[in-house]
């Protein structure tokens, strides 16, 4: 850790006499500028459309030590998908740092200096590739010219490799650690003059044979999670909230929870008026000398609610009211031909509707976070994916201005979408303003975290389709009805919003010359949340499941169908098709290209053996989604019992998210969506009675166990330049697992699964 | 109310009621905090730890039923010649994604091989799906203790 601190001195340094120091002799540099200069009128996408955009500033990213090692600073947040590897390789390898000697150190929420930390939507490395590669490039810059310097020659005439300067007609070489302090001390180049490598000389981009940086730590146990933080006199909270979404205490009744031994004080923490945005339930916190003791003093307490406006949330209820909604015209949010004209010439129409229940994250570890709040100060360590929207609640809650809030961000056990939201951060806070600024860790048990998440949406898919007499499609409708995560920030919109039609709804690239999406009104009444691939889901689930219907309806193969309804390879303009989101990038080099989706689906497909004749109750399905900018297709085999138990002997899963910068990682990532993806399918529910969540832990919320795992899972990656624009990676597995497994259930059984999870449906 | 214990090897006294559950007076009360909360009942195997060899969900056991036995936690399993070769393996394979559940994974795992050195599918299926991983790493992990039985198998 000393190394560190030396090296962010030299940093810190570097900044304060920036402009102070004149360039060496010799030396043609220009002051660089944070960020080009956009008109303000001009849309801005990618990157340039996140709060704060991005920074490629070398020191704010890097730090490089009098002993040579490196400290690449890593401002997203590590969940499993790799990031705290995959951007300082980046760094590392544009800046030729030997990656044996690079240490990597994690951002605090701090948006102004590093750029958008909000992780999440799948960006991580589609945004902050280039502006990494720049960072690591105009460090290398300097140290080439540091050493130009010293030796008195033209900097054409060295190179940087491997972590030293090397002067190639006389082969003098000089260190990093001996060019860093001289080196931090010129200008940053420009954007502009910064060389960087081509692909050919990637040592680490694109290979996959850099190992995760972390490792080491986590197969002994030194991960530091949001769990794990611990403070000199810090206390122990664990909270009863209201067990509806609403609900506050009228009264309650501590005098129990203080008897118990290591109980020091219980405390009530205010609720939020609806909608509770990131805002805590409140409820009674129990504060004690360890966690332990918290939940029994939890276990004691007598506490009367007011249920408030939920509590005749009923799932059963609800979804028979979003059936209803869906068989009635509704909101158009995509129209193209004439769908009622088209529906006279059609020989026969095929009707199905869908159902995905509400789900919940629940990462292994559950919401963690400690605050000390004291001398008109704030600081939490908290396994947050969003750090500077954590920083900004906690300044307003607790009446501070930002630079006196620090947010530090631990490793994430698991995030999926769940940690994006600070409820359980700012909780901590309150805890230690009103421990008069003694630290609070607050624990969320698992049944906190089951019964009081931010749920995945719960919906109904309406789909018709008219089919002309050779089982082509002429008329398509569908319309979708699902509770937003909109009503979490505001008064309830009651229709998706375009951020959740744009996943998989509107965006649906096929070729049907009619063509009707529409949005039922529906209220939401629980906290609605994004969760791993959010709207894709059940949308991708209902559309693919569709297309297998309606093949088999017309005697087709449903690969060729899916093909067939496809179309041509072509590009379409998002915005054409009433996406206006499209996941925050420019239609223009962000095209929905259909080519790449049939490219997925063949490769899936031919890497299975599609078409090979299977065993009795065997079968293959396929499915394929466009998400996240990414294009993925999954042909999955499933064999079923004469009980109806179902396994899983192989997936294949063919993916094309444009260039891969960590194609190891890419894999991992892959087949933890589909092992997550059989989950959803398979098992996964949150159901609500009395406004109440009914499950409470892994006995009956279920999730995927390694004996309902695929045996096998083959990740086939398309391969692209890395001039072509990167895809998600993070999220777009998910989606095509729930469909093509279905579907080859049906292919296997001939029962078609149109409601999740699947349960005790096939044993019945 | 104090009570002794053997934590990797070493003796450690802890004023806690003695109902208190083993994984929390590991992690609040000696500060050892790679064992992992999960679920509380014993449902995910996070907490996994070995108590005289026997993989044990910490989450649910009191101390006061490991009083007397030797406790063997994340921090230690490296000490062990087949803990060192599951460790081995696991970064080998790159198991691991957020990591979180991999303490009780690893310890399970571990468990396993001693007991059982050339472990099935089926085997190992039996011994690892108690262990939940949210980000999937099933197949790896699967690969993994294969990996280490081999060469432990090649040692001897």
């Amino acid at each position: 850790m000393s190394e560190v601190r030396a090296s962010m001195d030299i940093v810190n340094l570097s900044r304060r006499s920036f402009l102070g120091v004149t360039p060496a002799v010799g030396l043609i540099l220009v002051v660089g500028f944070p960020r080009l200069a956009v008109a303000a009128d001009e849309p801005k996408y990618g990157a340039d459309g996140m709060p704060h955009g991005w920074v490629d500033d070398p020191l704010v990213f890097v730090a490089i030590a009098p002993d040579g090692s490196v400290t690449i600073t890593c401002h997203r947040q590590e969940m499993g998908q790799g990031v705290r590897t995959s951007l300082p390789m980046v760094v590392a390898d544009e800046l030729e740092a030997d990656w044996n000697r690079v240490h990597v150190k994690q951002a605090q929420g701090d948006e102004a200096r590093f750029g958008n930390q909000d992780t999440d939507g799948s960006r991580s490395v589609r945004h902050y590739f280039e502006p990494m590669r720049r960072c690591g490039a105009a460090a290398r810059t300097m140290l080439e010219q540091a050493a130009a310097a010293q030796w008195g020659v033209p900097l054409a005439e060295v190179a940087a490799s491997q972590h030293e300067v090397v002067h190639r007609s006389t082969n003098r070489k000089l260190g990093y650690g001996a060019l860093a302090i001289a080196a931090s001390r010129l200008p940053v180049p420009v954007r502009d003059s910064l060389r960087l490598k081509t692909p050919a000389q990637f040592r680490y981009i694109g290979k996959g044979d850099v190992k995760i940086i972390d490792g080491p730590d986590l197969v002994a146990g030194r991960g530091m999670y949001g769990i794990d933080t611990r403070l000199d006199g810090m206390l122990y909270a664990v909270v009863a909230r209201p067990a509806v979404y609403g609900g506050r205490v009228v009264s309650h009744d501590a005098s129990d929870a203080l008897k118990v031994p290591g109980v020091v004080r219980v405390v009530e923490i205010t609720g939020t008026p609806l909608p509770s945005e990131f805002q805590p339930l409140g409820g009674i916190a129990v504060i004690a000398t360890n966690t332990w003791a918290a939940i029994q003093g939890r276990n004691a307490l007598k506490i009367q609610w007011d249920d408030g406006p939920n509590a005749s949330y009923d799932s059963t209820a609800y979804k028979a009211a979003l059936e209803a909604g869906v068989r009635s015209p509704a909101k158009v949010v995509r129209e193209e031909g004439d769908v009622a004209a088209a529906t006279k010439g059609a020989a026969r129409r095929i009707q199905a509707e869908y159902y995905v229940p509400h789900m919940t994250q629940a990462p292994m570890e559950p919401p963690m976070a400690t605050a000390r709040v004291a001398d008109g100060r704030c600081e939490v360590w908290a396994c947050v994916q969003a750090p500077q929207v954590t920083r900004d609640r906690l300044a307003k809650r607790l009446g501070l201005s930002a630079d006196r809030v620090t947010v530090n961000v631990t490793l994430l056990g698991g995030g999926f979408g769940r940690k994006s939201k600070p409820d359980f951060v700012l909780e901590a806070a309150l805890l230690s303003q009103a421990m008069n600024g003694r630290p609070v860790k607050v624990a969320w048990t698992r049944e906190d975290d089951i019964q009081h998440s931010y749920y995945h949406t719960v919906s109904v898919e309406h789909l018709e389709a008219w089919l002309d007499a050779s089982g082509r499609p002429i008329a398509w409708l569908h319309r979708s009805a699902a509770p937003s995560i909109s009503s979490i920030f505001g008064p309830d919109p009651r229709h998706e919003s375009p951020m959740e039609l744009g996943m998989g709804l509107v965006d649906v690239p096929f070729a049907i010359p009619n063509l009707r999406l529409e949005n039922p009104e529906v209220s939401a009444h629980t906290r609605i949340g994004w969760y791993r691939s959010v709207s894709n889901i059940p949308h991708a689930f209902a559309i693919q499941s569709f297309v297998a219907e309606l093949a088999a309806a017309a005697g087709r193969d449903p690969k060729d169908y899916l093909l067939e309804l496809l179309g041509p390879a072509r590009r379409i303009d998002p915005h054409k098709v009433g996406d206006s989101w499209n996941y925050g990038e420019s239609p223009a080099l962000y095209p929905i290209d259909t080519g790449r989706l049939r490219r997925v689906i063949e490769t899936a497909a031919q890497k299975a053996g599609w078409g090979k004749s299977m065993a009795a109750r065997t079968g293959l399905g396929i499915a394929a989604h466009y998400s996240f900018a990414s294009y993925v297709a999954a042909v999955v085999e499933v064999a079923v019992s004469d009980k109806g138990e179902i396994s899983i002997p192989q997936v294949d899963i063919a993916f094309d998210c444009g260039p891969q910068v960590n194609p190891e990682r890419i894999r991992a990532q892959l087949e933890g969506a589909c092992v997550m993806g059989v989950g959803n399918t398979l098992l996964s529910e949150i159901t609500f009675k009395a406004g109440r969540v009914e499950q409470s832990n892994f006995g009956d919320y279920q999730v995927a166990r390694m004996n309902v795992a695929p045996r096998d899972i083959r990740v086939h990656l398309i391969a692209a330049d890395f001039g072509s624009p990167l895809g998600g990676v993070g999220e777009p597995g998910v989606p095509p697992i729930a469909p093509a497994l279905c579907n080859a259930i049906f292919a296997a059984t001939g029962k078609r699964i149109r409601r999740l999870p699947i349960g005790d449906q096939l044993s019945s | 109310m104090s009570t002794t214990l053997n934590v990797n090897g070493k003796t450690v006294t802890v004023d806690v009621p003695d109902d208190t559950r083993l994984l929390w007076t590991l992690r609040d009360v000696l500060g050892m905090t790679g064992t992992k909360f999960g679920c509380g009942m014993a449902l995910c195997g996070a907490c996994t730890v070995h108590i005289d060899g026997a993989p044990t969900r910490a989450c649910i056991t009191p101390i006061s039923l490991a009083v007397g036995k030797q406790i063997t936690t994340i921090e230690a399993i490296g000490d062990d010649s087949v803990g060192r070769r599951v460790q081995a393996a696991w970064l080998d394979l790159g198991v691991p994604q957020c990591g979180y559940c991999q303490s009780g994974q690893i310890m399970a795992a571990t468990a396993l091989l001693k007991q059982n050195p050339r472990p099935s599918d089926a085997d190992i299926e039996g011994a690892m799906s108690g262990n939940i991983c949210r980000c999937g790493t099933y197949l790896r992990i699967r690969a993994a203790i294969k990996q280490a039985a081999s060469v432990e198998g090649s040692a001897r």
